[in-house]
């Protein structure tokens, strides 16, 4: 995608085309977290509320969730890390894509980062 | 005290070692006047001797069912219990390890676990059985929340014909979440479900449908026409079996059920008076298998590739999971899953069939030599496996204090649960002719 | 131990070999089809392995050789209270007149059995300053469900059906939340202040209107007393919730503190832990609750009561209803049973004295190696900190597997929570100075070849029947059972 890419401060990437998301989490959430043995996808067609988490992503002893930056409509789930959860860690920004939702009329996408401010905000961390 | 190696002269040397004078000063951050100021009132200690004789002044006071003869089941079972078992599971190494944290060092227990997984997976013939829980009735209950999870769904259809004290756990379990509970009936006539009344379900609403294969009656239930409902409407089929009948009777992964739980305590546990004994868990679908409540072994490899268990899925559990974890079971019943693993695997293919076909027939003699007994009858028409009831009006509590006398223990008497002149018989590949012609006659006479 | 992979039962199979014979069919038989509808039967025979009885036989003992337990040798497992399971317990519970006894058999023809099981509530309502017990509970999980229902139900019987928050310290062991889960409430944690127990100043925040209890665990999973114990009862109480007593660590406080003294109303004790039963690699465990005299009435049944010189079951007016088959895990209490006989009450002080003796022996011999998070007198356990050793690009968990290369089980790892890099060592009160100075000594060796060698430590365990396991290939493609 060449859209820009954003980050939260939970560490969720977001690419957004038009009023369609495309999220992932970052590197560094993926090297903190460790080998993800497992990505508990959402279905097709759930809602989500911004803050909420509506993905869990397991290592071996821990669980991540993953949140919504935004209110919306799960259009998307990549559906690969059904059976090749270690995408997450192998290509987080690319491959390991979660889901992607469809922003409500109105809504909009909270507070975050570009590139720079995310690279920053993980040095203050 | 006999189990503690300290001597005084150790003591002294730790106490040097901390500065101190005295044990007492260790207990300093106990509130004073919170401390006991006195001893517990409990009775002077034993020596091994004197446990050992009490203790058998204590089981004297029991009829126990090497001595009598038995015929009462309804969850507990008299079967035979192959004499290696107890060799086995005697082994220090298996009975005083703790849960196989330690993979590398553990890898016994966690090898047996892994066979024992697949014998239960083989006898139910679902994908993946967990390493144990308490027993059947909460095995049951956790199915039920499972199920309830894993639809979203809030109702659990249960037939009254369900063992009823195993109900009575689901719904302690199930209040407890706000989980409501909509029951089938059974037809008075066969003894099993009653069709027409699945139709007054709302099955949109309803996560699983529950059906004990035989049923606490021990008649053989007509699995087809719930799990087509059910399972058309989204929710699951959840069967409670007896795992001796698998021998026999075709498993629930044959009929299509999506949990199937029980009580193993039949597969080489002792009665024990109900307990340790073990419910057996098993589901299919890597939905639901990511579901299940309690600990599972996993195959993997080590460092050098060799094969190799460990515990796994790890992250449904309560030590990760906390509040949010499939169940908050931790301690399970793993010796009597090993207990259950050593006795099917001795028995084999033709021993755990032989079981069930000699429970069957052996059961089908006493029933019918019962029912040429005048006053007794057949109330249900279903067939029946292992367990029977017959009728009779009599009060059947009375009757069984009596043939203790004679040294029988007969069936369960119905009336406990509201089911007068209803008595439960089981018999198991452990009677022999002799002893059911002889209980025949004796409980002729007390009935006639 | 050996050195070597073991075959599956499956793989040893040969068609048509026998392991066990049953006595010949003397009824007359009847076609199965006659009894039986064809629908009903299976079609599919299970995959069971045909092996003969020897096979089986080494089959489970080449098992147990790659098996580590007490028998084996020193386990200071904390948490877990890994003591000496006295041998003749196993006599007593295979006496015909207990193991092979129905639990529907007439009341009066299962007295002993009875007598067995209302002792034992008493013995523990004496040991925990309380007034009834329930042994329904299988295990310590268990337990909390028992006790959370009942906390449950005694609000609800009040009419005070809004209290729907338990609280629980950060430090808890995360059956407490998972509990809690299953009983419907919400959990609320109270974070540890700097003498590692409850921040009584933050708990009082917490408490209110919403509050139905709070769990403890007292010594806390920092082996440490909470000395506020007093005014954290009072708090709670005040606000109107009831409290709970965690038993997992009360193999340091057996005759000297009694928790009912301490302001608990519910107590659930861990048998396979202080009263010596053993664990069986991962149970049959037992988790009886003892609860205060108002509370009795909503205990899970049914229980034992006496009355005219017998004994008889009976369920407790508001019960919360049954949560096991039959009557809990009998054969595990019976031991429990023998272990307080055994004991007695000096016997049962010298317990706890011994193992807080120990635990406080073994922290000060092992504190100038490893990081003591809490400096202060510990109870039957303490947690130390692989903090100083991370420096050498070692972490806690290779020095625990550098453990298991000296024949040592490792001690609780990562837990508590609080505690980074956390080492949780329990010695009890069973293991003779011999032992536990040895332990001393390579806890000390290691700490050196964490400096100099840690290369040792990242690549153990080496003399290990396994290398370290591959945990992650295991969670992502599960393999749970073997397939022709």
């Amino acid at each position: 995608m060449s859209e820009k890419i954003l980050f939260t401060k939970e560490h969720e990437w977001v690419v957004a085309k038009g009023n369609i998301v495309r999220i992932g989490i970052s590197d560094y959430a993926q090297n903190e977290l460790g080998d993800v043995v497992f990505v508990d996808l959402p279905a097709v067609g759930d809602r989500v509320e911004e803050g909420e988490g509506f993905a869990a992503l397991e290592s071996v002893k821990a669980v991540s969730d993953v949140y919504a930056p935004v209110s919306g409509e799960i259009i998307a789930v990549n559906e690969e890390l059904e059976d090749s959860p270690e995408l997450v860690n192998e290509s987080p920004l690319d491959k390991g894509w979660i889901v992607e939702i469809e922003i409500d009329g109105g809504a909009q996408l909270g507070d975050l980062m570009n590139e720079e401010e995310y690279k920053a905000f993980l040095k203050e961390a | 005290m006999r189990y503690l190696p300290l001597t005084s002269e150790e003591k002294q040397e730790m106490l040097k070692t901390l500065g101190i004078e005295s044990v007492q000063e260790l207990f300093e951050d106990i509130p004073g006047d919170m401390r006991l100021k006195e001893d517990l009132d409990l009775p002077k200690g034993l020596s091994e001797a004197e446990l050992v004789r009490h203790f058998h002044e204590l089981a004297e006071k029991n009829a126990n069912l090497t001595s009598n003869v038995s015929f009462l089941g309804a969850g507990s079972y008299d079967h035979l219990i192959p004499s290696i078992i107890k060799h086995i599971v005697g082994r220090g190494e298996f009975l005083t390890a703790y849960t196989p944290y330690q993979a590398e060092i553990s890898q016994g227990v966690l090898q047996s676990i892994f066979e024992y997984q697949t014998l239960i997976a083989e006898i139910t013939g679902m994908e993946a059985a967990n390493a144990s829980m308490y027993d059947g009735a909460s095995a049951l209950a956790e199915a039920c929340l499972m199920a309830c999870a894993a639809t979203r769904r809030e109702v659990v259809v249960l037939p009254r014909n369900l063992h009823p004290e195993w109900e009575q756990v689901v719904r302690t379990y199930l209040e407890n979440q706000n989980v409501s509970i909509t029951y089938l009936a059974f037809d008075p006539k066969t003894g099993i479900i009653d069709l027409p009344s699945l139709e007054n379900i709302d099955w949109d609403e309803v996560a699983c449908a529950v059906v004990q294969q035989p049923n606490f009656f021990g008649l053989m239930e007509n699995i087809k026409p719930v799990k087509k409902l059910v399972q058309e409407h989204g929710g699951l089929l959840v069967m409670a079996v007896d795992p001796i009948s698998l021998g026999l009777l075709k498993s629930p992964g044959e009929l299509g059920a999506d949990i199937v739980v029980g009580d193993g305590q039949s597969l080489g546990n002792s009665m024990g008076f109900g307990g340790p004994s073990l419910g057996f868990f098993a589901t299919r679908g890597n939905k639901l298998i990511r579901r299940m409540p309690g600990r599972v072994v996993g195959e993997t490899v080590d460092e050098d590739g060799r094969r190799g268990f460990v515990l796994t899925l790890q992250t449904r559990e309560q030590h990760i999971r906390r509040e949010k974890a499939t169940s908050n079971i931790c301690s399970n019943q793993a010796l009597n899953a090993t207990i259950s693993a050593i006795y099917l695997s001795v028995l084999g293919k033709k021993g755990f069939s032989d079981v069930a076909h000699q429970s069957l027939q052996k059961a089908h003699y006493l029933k019918q030599r019962l029912l040429q007994i005048p006053g007794l009858s057949s109330p249900f028409s279903a067939p029946s496996f292992k367990e029977f009831v017959i009728k009779g009006a009599v009060n059947w509590e009375e009757i069984n204090l009596r043939l203790l006398d004679q040294g029988f223990l007969g069936g369960l008497s119905l009336a406990r649960y509201g089911l007068y002149d209803l008595v439960l018989f089981s018999v198991t590949e452990a009677r022999t002719k002799e002893e059911m012609d002889n209980f025949v006659n004796v409980l002729g006479g007390l009935v006639g | 131990m050996i050195n070597k992979t073991i075959p599956l039962i499956f793989e040893r199979s040969t068609p048509g070999r026998l392991g066990y014979q049953l006595p010949n069919l003397d009824v007359p038989e009847i076609p199965v089809s006659e009894l039986i509808p064809e629908e009903y039967l299976r079609v599919e025979e299970p995959e069971l392995p045909e092996v003969s009885e020897l096979e089986v036989v080494r089959h489970y003992t080449q098992l147990s050789r790659i098996n580590y337990a007490v028998d084996v040798g020193f386990y200071p497992l904390g948490s877990c209270t890994m003591k000496y399971n006295p041998r003749v317990h196993e006599d007593l519970a295979a006496l015909p007149g207990f193991a092979n006894i129905h639990p529907y058999q007439p009341e009066s023809s299962v007295q002993g059995a009875l007598e067995l099981m209302y002792n034992l509530g008493k013995h523990l309502a004496t040991i925990s300053g309380l007034e009834a017990t329930t042994l329904q509970p299988a295990a310590g999980a268990h337990g909390e469900l028992a006790g959370l229902m009942v906390i449950k139900a005694y609000h609800t019987h009040r009419g005070d059906g809004q209290r729907t928050e338990i609280i629980i310290p950060d430090s808890a062991h995360g059956t407490n939340p998972a509990s809690c889960a299953m009983v419907g409430y919400n959990v609320v944690e109270v974070p540890s202040n700097e003498r590692g127990a409850v921040d009584v100043e933050v708990l009082k925040g917490l408490v209110g209107p919403k509050t139905a209890g709070l769990m403890l665990t007292n010594p806390n999973t920092l082996g440490l007393f909470d000395e506020n114990i007093a005014d954290i009862a009072e708090i709670v109480h005040d606000a109107g919730g009831l409290l709970y007593y965690d038993g997992a660590n009360a193999n340091a406080i057996l005759g000297i503190v009694r928790p009912g003294d301490m302001g608990f109303d519910v107590v659930h004790y861990n048998l396979h832990k202080t009263f010596s039963t053993p664990h069986g690699g991962g149970g049959p465990g037992a988790g009886p609750i003892v609860v205060s005299e108002e509370l009795a009435q909503f205990l899970p049944g049914p229980v034992v009561h006496k009355d005219a010189g017998c004994y008889c079951f009976s369920m407790p007016e508001h019960s919360v209803g049954r949560i096991c088959s039959f009557y809990g895990n009998f054969l595990v209490y019976l031991k429990a049973y023998a272990y307080i006989l055994s004991h007695g009450s000096d016997g049962l002080r010298a317990v706890s004295e011994t193992a807080v003796l120990h635990a406080n022996y073994m922290m000060r011999s092992l504190q100038e190696y490893y990081h003591l998070p809490y400096d202060r007198i510990c109870m039957h356990e303490f947690v130390l900190s692989g903090k100083w050793q991370r420096e050498y690009g070692v972490r806690t968990l290779d020095i625990a597997k550098r453990l298991l290369d000296y024949g040592y089980h490792a001690p609780t790892v990562y837990f508590p929570l609080n505690v980074e890099e956390a080492i949780m060592i329990e010695p009890t009160e069973t293991e003779p100075k011999s032992t536990m100075d040895e332990f001393i000594e390579v806890m000390r060796k290691i700490a050196k070849e964490a400096k100099d060698n840690p290369e040792l430590l990242t690549s153990a365990p080496q003399n290990t029947p396994l290398k370290r396991l591959d945990e992650a290939t295991a969670a992502r493609k599960p393999i749970l059972r073997w397939s022709k």
